[in-house]
């Protein structure tokens, strides 16, 4: 074995063993590295004390109620990870992207009472990216329907016309 | 393999062995590099202009995220080439501790800088596009904290790599580093895979068709490829700068012997 194939067999070795142990870290870790909780998770198993979480999920559909509370804008909706959902009020500014079916993550305080207590709102959007000219046309065929979930798989964009191409 | 080690002189011409150790000469470096850089940064000012343009003015405008969605033609192609980036100055550390090439060490030590650029090109534009949308700055995500993390080993690299009073320490220090933090890659590209995260998963995979629809795909394919050729480019101008650096202190160098032996021979001393 000359020297540069016993450095390369080391070199090897070492990056497999690093490989190894990252990967039973992040394995073992991998429950405290999740950004946030599934209303079904907080359901589960409920925090302990009134610690601060964060809530992830879809706003579910006809769930959002504005209202006025000491002159303050009062938001309260249902987030929802499709089997358990968990009511949320929010007292401030919501996101532009904020509606119903999008998803949002929420962080705040489970009150006594099942209601989580939200001091921030942040929305989350997937991965698609479309002109609004297919949303429409997507509509239109009741292919998709925006407010209930995320679009239809990209492979069936393709066989969509776009009537109007707007370029603004 | 040991018959053609390679002396590494900045003289030029003196590896003819096979396999990639001709591109390892510097001389051969030197001429390929000045022919192919003209090319590159023509490609980068074209194709990039074209991606940026095309996604600023004539992309469509996004559904839900409305012109915001532009940042992508900026933010993506450069989220890309920090990880390429990071892909290409751990090669070069790995064939500089296996192989002991000069040039990945001057190689690696050159990419550091535009790796850094383009990565916190990344992050700046990616804060920018969250405040708006999601409604942050920042948060503490798997994703966003594992692209700030390569960020921070592109910056030790830089800063261990120059470290040294001896230059091969700090390329061997710097070499490591490099390698210890290629774990960071497959968490960058998995964390929105094997986590939940504010960020969305990835558009664009290599099993699937991309979430992007062509119209807005195009200008971003664009994009990456003049993005691609300007990291290329800038990377390329920088080695043979170093290169060349490099040559110019060894012929200082033995101009300086040179005038010492010629002073010597001149005051009667025997020349050792």
């Amino acid at each position: 074995m000359t020297r540069k194939r016993r450095r390369l067999v080391v070199l090897l070795a070492c990056l497999a063993g690093l490989g190894t142990a990252t990967g039973l870290a992040l394995s073992a870790f991998s429950s405290s590295i999740v950004f946030f909780v599934t209303p079904t998770d907080l359901a589960t198993r409920p925090p302990a004390d009134a610690r601060l979480v964060r809530l992830g999920g879809l706003v579910q559909q006809g769930s959002v109620r504005h209202a006025l509370a000491d002159g303050h804008p009062l938001v309260r909706f249902r987030v929802t990870d499709g089997h358990d959902s968990i009511l949320v009020s929010f007292s401030g500014i919501l996101p532009g992207l904020f509606r119903e079916g999008q998803g949002v993550v929420v962080q705040g305080r489970l009150a006594p009472g099942g209601t989580f207590e939200a001091d921030q709102v942040l929305a989350r959007h997937d991965s698609a990216y479309m002109p609004k000219a297919l949303v429409e046309a997507l509509k239109k065929r009741g292919l998709w329907n925006p407010s209930a979930g995320p679009p239809p798989p990209p492979a069936t964009w393709d066989t969509m016309r776009i009537p109007t191409r707007s370029g603004g | 393999m040991a018959s053609h080690a390679v002396v590494f002189e900045p003289t030029p011409a003196n590896s003819r062995g096979p396999g990639l150790h001709r591109f390892a000469n510097p001389g051969r470096f030197l001429r390929l590099s000045e022919a192919l850089l003209p090319w590159l940064a023509a490609a980068a000012i074209l194709l990039g202009s074209a991606g940026l343009l095309w996604g600023a003015f004539f992309a469509p405008p996004d559904w839900q995220q409305g012109q915001a969605a532009r940042i992508m033609y900026v933010h993506v192609p450069a989220a890309w080439l920090a990880l390429s980036g990071y892909v290409a100055l751990a090669l070069c550390s790995a064939v500089s501790l296996v192989w002991r090439h000069p040039l990945a060490d001057l190689a690696a030590a050159e990419i550091g800088p535009v790796g850094a650029a383009f990565a916190a090109i990344c992050l700046l534009s990616g804060s920018l596009w969250g405040r708006p949308m999601w409604g942050a700055w920042w948060v503490w995500d798997a994703r966003l904290t594992s692209m700030l993390l390569l960020f921070f080993l592109y910056l030790g690299h830089i800063a261990l790599v120059r470290a040294f009073d001896d230059p091969t320490r700090g390329y061997r220090a710097g070499a490591i580093l490099a390698l210890i933090g290629i774990v960071d890659l497959p968490i960058i590209h998995f964390s929105v895979v094997w986590w939940n995260t504010l960020h969305q998963g990835n558009s664009i995979s290599l099993f699937s068709a991309p979430s992007i629809y062509i119209s807005m795909l195009w200008p971003l394919i664009l994009a990456t490829l003049g993005y691609s050729a300007g990291f290329a480019a800038i990377v390329l101008a920088r080695l043979r700068a170093a290169v060349l650096e490099r040559r110019i202190a060894s012929l200082l160098l033995a101009q300086a012997v040179h005038a010492e032996h010629a002073s010597f021979a001149a005051a009667g001393a025997p020349a050792q």
